[in-house]
């Protein structure tokens, strides 16, 4: 991307109105409502502690201010030395900031107990992170579908060192992998996380989960995509996992309840394909037990 | 008798002067060198992680990967923070105790004074140790500053020089802090009642006992990833039955209190200066030694919040969530009380007062977004984007490092027994000010917006805020040659300070009632202090 200072004072007027990329919910400067139950109790509590603070930071900033242009030695101020402690004040104010602590704490906690409840799923993928990709392998319905999920070429090709490509030319730089996740909206999804080399974190930003993938453990999430939100739904690892940790991007495509019904049978129509001796080139989806190479 | 005192007095005459030359340094036993050299330290420590920082944000300046490659970029993000942290603010905290508490309690030197030349001199080495990565087989640690396993085993030649550094770094601190507490205990002058002790004092007591606490156990956690590393064991190797999961425990509760181990000197230096240019008592000094205490304690209970997002049962993130909002309640009263403090003051603003403002705005915003991160549900879309960068740089940078310059621009006159240029001292101010919030306020954008930290390079959508925030961080980065040129200055010239040093504002202490520069030797008869 070319950087010219009116290209930047130009972006910077726009920020306000920053468009969204693709299918999140991000406006450019705050959290995505997103698409879930979950991640928009999350964006509520966001912003109702954003102003929270908002509302502390007026009356606190506004006293400091107050001192600062009412109490100045330049301007003759004489300090009343005889103010050094108040008990009654500092009661008050230890009392009332604890008050608000309870207040933001209570609503938290239902959120918590929701998104610990992964009861009643009605689809589980397991999600494996490697250095550095994803694999993902279905169960119930979808049982025997499994692929790893990679960065795509084309930003994989911009994004080396001094590629001479533009980042901004390339769609989804960065977000894009060749083979997305795929689940049907409106069903409960369980994701079973672990990791076969060091810790990852599995994030989809408008689904509001986020996990490490950790080896020797198991970690549990779930999301619901709320119907009519069919889409695609970028995210990435977010846990330092070593060189190539900028670049294995999370894609979950989001479809209709019907054509995830339709993908699962291509799947495992090409499954059979694969798996008959006479197989033509092998489609998208792998056999589960492909290990990574290397 | 007489003879016995003649002697003295010959002894007193000969050590009246510094020794001159190498050996001044290098054997220093007197805390004002040792306090000189820590500080020297820091500030030469403060640019190397600096001139990384520089290396970061011109790689994220615009998308694609332009300087440096991921794994070099991934050195500089965590030998940054390991500088930063170990080799600038602690050292500086340190220095500052050196010079600054014997002075406030009036006590001649620190009770330790040979372990505290130790003290200082195992910190060229451990930090040589540590550089010296950057040249060796595989580079320098690369997988964050947490050394977080299995990843950091994956390392090449580093993996030893890291541990044994941290090591030495540990030792050092865990010899400084004894050093404050044993000082701090026995040397205070008579009718110096800890109640009448400065804060900065208090703040520092308390500090040293959370480096007692927790150094220790970073070195056992270092020490596990070594074994594990080279002597077969399996800690954290889940395909030997260990738990990875225990090492970020282990580490995070040392981690947390060390968090509190970089503010709360900063808090005790701000407790200072903010009466002297109010021209008024600090409001409610009791208050603010038991809101110190009670941060202390709470850092110990909450370092699960560091590792919501790893899986944790819901009854231990309810704990840790709470515990965590509960901090805000104390360091709360700290800032009320500040605030109370200027309140019907007489403010005037020489630049250690307007670092010290700046520090309760800048702080307090840090701190907010450190409320947002206790709730449990909004810390899983925070954690590992660029809101907690922008979060711990708020409290750690416009927080600790500008109290370290505040404390500088205030008791520089003391230590040099000159003025220094004030006018270029604000105008350090004000640059600084002005870009640590060009430099880290759009990186809350970032995070929320959904960037994740510890990425070399990003998706296109973030290439405004980060434009912006390089900018601003080239432009902290610079300022800060104002601060090395204020300095140098005012050592080398400049007008004669006075023992009060700020005349017409109320510095309040034993420190002030000794000439300027503070005599080598300093309260070689205990004050009596009424």
């Amino acid at each position: 991307m070319r950087v010219t200072p009116v290209r930047l004072l130009s972006s910077l007027a726009s920020l306000a109105f920053a468009g969204t990329a693709g299918a999140n919910t991000s406006n450019g400067y705050n959290l995505p409502p997103g698409v879930t139950d979950i991640s928009q109790a999350i964006y509520g509590l966001h912003m109702e502690i954003f102003w929270v603070c908002v509302g502390i930071a007026v009356v606190v900033f506004g006293a400091m201010i107050y001192s600062l242009v009412m109490f100045r030695h330049s301007k003759g101020a004489v300090p009343d030395t005889t103010m050094v402690h108040s008990t009654k004040v500092e009661i008050v104010w230890t009392i009332i900031p604890v008050l608000i602590l309870v207040a933001m704490a209570v609503p938290a906690a239902e959120i918590i107990l929701k998104m610990e409840d992964t009861r009643n799923s009605e689809l589980t993928v397991r999600v494996t992170g490697y250095q550095w990709k994803w694999q993902y392998q279905y169960m119930d319905q979808a049982e025997g579908i499994g692929f790893f999920s990679t960065l795509k070429q084309d930003s994989n090709f911009a994004r080396q060192l001094n590629s001479g490509v533009d980042p901004s030319t390339v769609p989804n730089y960065l977000l894009d992998v060749d083979h997305p996740l795929v689940v049907p909206s409106g069903t409960k999804v369980r994701i079973l996380l672990t990791s076969q080399d060091v810790i990852h974190a599995w994030w989809v930003p408008d689904f509001g989960v986020k996990r490490s993938a950790i080896p020797g453990f198991v970690n549990e999430l779930w999301f619901k995509v709320e119907p009519g939100k069919e889409g695609i739904y970028r995210g990435q690892c977010v846990a330092l996992c070593g060189r190539d940790h900028g670049f294995m991007p999370v894609v979950v495509d989001v479809r209709t309840p019907d054509d995830f019904k339709k993908w699962v049978e291509e799947q495992k129509a090409a499954l059979k394909q694969a798996a008959a001796p006479a197989a033509a080139a092998p489609a998208t989806a792998q056999v589960v037990d492909v290990k990574p190479a290397g | 008798m007489a003879h016995a005192h003649a002697d003295t007095a010959h002894h007193d005459e000969h050590h009246d002067q510094p020794i001159s030359g190498i050996r001044r340094w290098l054997f220093a036993t007197n805390h004002k060198d040792i306090g000189t050299m820590y500080l020297v330290f820091s500030l030469i420590m403060f640019f190397v992680g600096g001139s990384m920082a520089m290396v970061i944000r011109a790689e994220l300046f615009k998308p694609g990967l332009q300087l440096v490659d991921p794994g070099f970029f991934n050195q500089m993000t965590t030998m940054h923070a390991l500088i930063m942290i170990f080799g600038a603010v602690m050292p500086a905290f340190v220095g500052l105790a050196n010079w600054m508490v014997p002075l406030q309690i009036g006590a001649p030197d620190m009770a330790l004074p040979r372990m505290n030349n130790f003290s200082f001199w195992i910190l060229p080495f451990a930090f040589t140790l540590l550089l010296s990565t950057l040249f060796v087989p595989g580079g320098a640690p690369a997988g964050g500053w947490t050394m977080y396993p299995p990843l950091v085993l994956q390392g090449g030649n580093f993996v030893p020089m890291l541990i044994f550094a941290v090591h030495l770094m540990g030792a050092s601190s865990i010899m400084g802090a004894i050093n404050v507490i044993v000082t701090i205990m026995n040397m205070r002058a008579p009718g110096m009642n800890l109640l009448k002790m400065p804060l900065f004092c208090w703040s520092w007591l308390i500090t040293a006992y959370l480096l007692i606490a927790v150094m220790p156990v970073l070195a056992g956690a270092v020490t596990m990833l070594l074994t594990d590393h080279f002597f077969g064991t399996s800690f954290f190797n889940a395909a030997g039955g260990g738990d990875p999961v225990m090492f970020e425990h282990v580490f995070w509760f040392f981690g947390h209190p060390e968090v509190y181990i970089m503010i709360l000197p900063a808090f005790g230096i701000i407790s200072e200066i903010i009466p002297t240019f109010s021209r008024k008592p600090l409001f409610g000094a009791v208050s603010m030694i038991y809101a110190t205490a009670s941060i202390a304690f709470l850092s110990f209970i909450v370092w699960g919040h560091h590792m919501f997002v790893d899986g944790m049962p819901v009854a231990a993130q309810l704990f840790f969530m709470m515990s965590t909002m509960l901090i805000a309640v104390p360091t709360g009263v700290k800032v009320f009380n500040w605030t109370a403090t200027m309140w019907r003051g007489s403010l005037s603003f020489e630049p250690p007062m307007l670092f010290a403002v700046a520090f309760l705005f800048l702080f307090s915003i840090g701190g907010f977004s450190g409320l947002m991160l206790a709730l449990t549900p909004a810390d899983f879309q925070y954690q590992n984007t660029y809101f907690v960068v922008a979060h711990f740089h708020y409290v750690l940078v416009p927080g600790a490092v500008f109290a370290i310059m505040a404390a500088v621009y205030y008791w520089l006159p003391k230590w040099t027994g000159n003025m220094y240029n004030m006018t270029l001292a604000k105008t350090h101010f004000w640059l600084s000010a002005i870009f640590v919030n060009v430099l880290f306020f759009p990186q809350h954008f970032l995070g929320l917006a959904g960037m994740p930290r510890r990425i070399p390079d990003y998706a296109v959508q973030f290439t405004d805020w980060n434009m912006v925030s390089s900018i601003g961080g080239f432009g902290f980065g610079l300022s800060q040659i104002l601060f090395a040129v204020v300095i140098i200055q005012c050592v080398r010239g400049g007008a004669k300070a006075t023992s009060t040093v700020w005349e017409g504002a109320t510095p309040h202490g034993l420190e002030w009632t000794i000439p300027s520069p503070a005599p080598y030797h300093s309260f070689t008869e205990a004050p009596e202090v009424k």
